[in-house]
């Protein structure tokens, strides 16, 4: 008897088994050595049934949305802002609402007409040439620029300057492992670019410097010094940015980046536990053979109409094997969908607006903080809209207070380096009003409080 | 299909073309033929040394992307730089203006080990 969710029974499963002359499936498996191997099963917990699941589900994504009267200033690389209704009603149309362009692209019309939109509204935000048609997040966009400056100067160093992202560098790592490519990153102490470690190390052996800006920190620091010093020693020159940034703080194409990389997340999609994101990709003209990913391209067809086509698809893993561009064969569609919408929404003016109440919230916050007993600022360094503290007390324990006060007041830095163990990551977003400021304030007070009475 | 009895083949599909004591490289007719409309074609930069067999370069049609193997090795005098904005005169001449490298050779006998137009037609199974 055949399930709708069982592909197989062990009568299938017999007869799969003996038409290739297996005895069991265990056989099929023996190549993978057993070091590699899960020992047993997976820990999962027992059937439940729909109705269980759904409640369960629910109950998931009430923390994620936030319960009634729930204040959030998490922020580390996934955004919260604000997703006009009008994009997840779009979105959901049955013509969009695949994650993946069709296989016979030119057949969605509709799809690359969005995509299109994508690439120019992010080239004109960016002031890059060319954008290309999105990848899977912001750190696997950086890992892939960095593979893709080996591929244009033969180069196998790359050197970060100021604070990546951990998370970015982990990736980077994992991308670079097995080429051969060496990472040379910058301690940073000060939050910002150390100039004098980065000048001491740039020289000809540098395939690419790396700058993410805001950095992990929040800290904003200008690259065109460092981009230009990369391009007199031939180095190319990566600008990690935040969307929202661009509308207050000059682009990567003015600063002089060679390929400019984002997480575009916040561009009208949701938190979501930290995920799915979207990798924005943009470089300059010269180098759009050498770009991961497809471009969408604007042509006629034959009757003369304005129409889009895939192009660069060639280059693919799926066609050119070892000598792809990249390992990616496909692009984050919905996402990139979503981010036009949220650009169209919001236009020049609203992205401006937007960031420039990021930017009031986190100074009206940082302010407020910091003149609270035992909290104090780490850098001293210009920001947009996070910035990180010093605690009292180890920040873990700070986040679990203010959270019984349904305050999510930021993300633990002790999370990603035990040394960072007394540091809060505080990020605001247009979506607070000043109350909401005050109980974060309130709350930080409260739990250095309670934490030091225990 | 052309297969002109002047040139020396590969199994690639590289044709190569004596002119004094350099050849001009291209694609045959049967290789721009099979690849169909062309896109892109990535050239060295003249000063290059290329061995023989080795990659120089590489040609993008709308569905795939194929790389160009040295029929001799030696020094890259020149590239057609006409194909950077008109690689489709690959496709409409591909043994005339659609040359792509002059190569100066460092061993000119080695063109005796490549395939004249008969073994060349043979390959690509083309009736004679």
């Amino acid at each position: 008897m055949s399930s709708p969710y069982i592909p197989r029974g062990r009568e299938e499963e017999r007869r799969m088994l003996a038409a290739i002359g297996v005895d069991s499936f265990e056989d099929l498996l023996r190549a993978i050595p057993p070091s590699l191997r899960l020992p047993g099963l997976l820990e999962l917990p027992g059937p439940r049934s729909e109705y269980e699941v759904a409640r369960h589900l629910e109950s998931l994504a009430a923390v994620d949305a936030g319960g009634p009267g729930e204040r959030f200033f998490l922020g580390g690389g996934i955004y919260d802002h604000w997703v006009p209704a009008a994009i997840d009603h779009v979105a959901s149309r049955s013509e969009y609402y695949t994650a993946y362009t069709p296989y016979q692209a030119e057949v969605g019309q509709a799809t690359l007409t969005a995509i299109f939109e994508f690439q120019s509204m992010l080239a004109e935000l960016t002031k890059m040439d060319l954008v290309n048609a999105s990848m899977y997040d912001g750190a696997s966009a950086l890992a892939e620029a960095a593979l893709m400056a080996y591929r244009v100067n033969g180069r196998k160093r790359i050197l970060v300057a100021g604070p990546l992202h951990p998370n970015y560098l982990q990736v980077l790592r994992t991308y670079t492992r097995e080429t051969g490519i060496e990472l040379l990153v910058d301690p940073a102490p000060g939050g910002f670019t150390d100039r004098e470690w980065v000048a001491a190390r740039l020289d000809d052996s540098i395939a690419a410097l790396v700058l993410q800006s805001p950095n992990f920190f929040g800290g904003v620091e200008d690259g065109e010094e460092l981009f230009a010093a990369a391009g007199q020693v031939g180095a190319l020159a990566i600008h990690v940015f935040q969307p929202h940034a661009l509308a207050l703080y000059r682009t990567p194409g003015e600063m002089g980046a060679d390929i400019a990389v984002a997480e575009g997340q916040a561009l009208g999609s949701p938190p979501s536990f930290g995920g799915p994101g979207l990798g924005i990709f943009a470089a300059r003209r010269k180098y759009a053979r050498r770009i991961p990913g497809r471009l969408i391209g604007e042509t006629v067809d034959r009757d003369g109409k304005r129409c889009f086509v895939m192009t660069l698809r060639t280059r693919e893993q799926d066609i050119r094997r070892a000598k792809a561009t990249s390992n990616i064969c496909t692009n984050q569609s919905l996402l990139a969908l979503r981010a036009t919408m949220y650009l169209a929404l919001l236009g020049p003016e609203g992205l401006r607006e937007t960031a420039e109440l990021c930017l009031e919230n986190a100074h009206y916050a940082r302010d407020a903080v910091i003149a609270l007993d035992g909290f104090s600022a780490v850098h001293d360094v210009p920001f947009f809209r996070e910035f990180a503290v010093h605690c009292p007390r180890p920040a873990a324990e700070i986040v679990a207070s203010a959270r019984q006060r349904g305050v999510h007041p930021g993300v633990d830095l002790g999370r990603f380096d035990s040394a960072w163990n007394d540091r809060l990551l505080i990020c605001c977003s247009e979506k607070h009003e000043r109350r909401d400021l005050d109980e974060l304030t309130a709350a930080l007070r409260a739990a250095a409080e309670e934490v030091a009475h225990v | 299909m052309e297969f002109p009895s002047d040139l020396k083949y590969t199994e690639e599909h590289e044709w190569a073309r004596r002119e004094g004591e350099d050849f001009l490289i291209g694609i045959t007719d049967y290789a721009q033929s099979e690849l169909g409309d062309i896109v892109f074609v990535e050239l060295p930069e003249p000063g290059t040394r290329v061995d023989r067999g080795a990659v120089f370069g590489t040609i993008e049609a709308v569905k795939t992307v194929s790389d160009l193997y040295a029929p001799l090795g030696g020094e890259i005098l020149e590239v057609n730089t006409d194909l950077a904005d008109q690689p489709e005169i690959v496709n409409a001449s591909p043994y005339g203006d659609g040359w792509m490298i002059r190569i100066k050779p460092s061993d000119p006998a080695e063109v005796e080990s490549l395939m004249d137009a008969d073994a060349y037609r043979a390959q690509v199974g083309e009736d004679a």
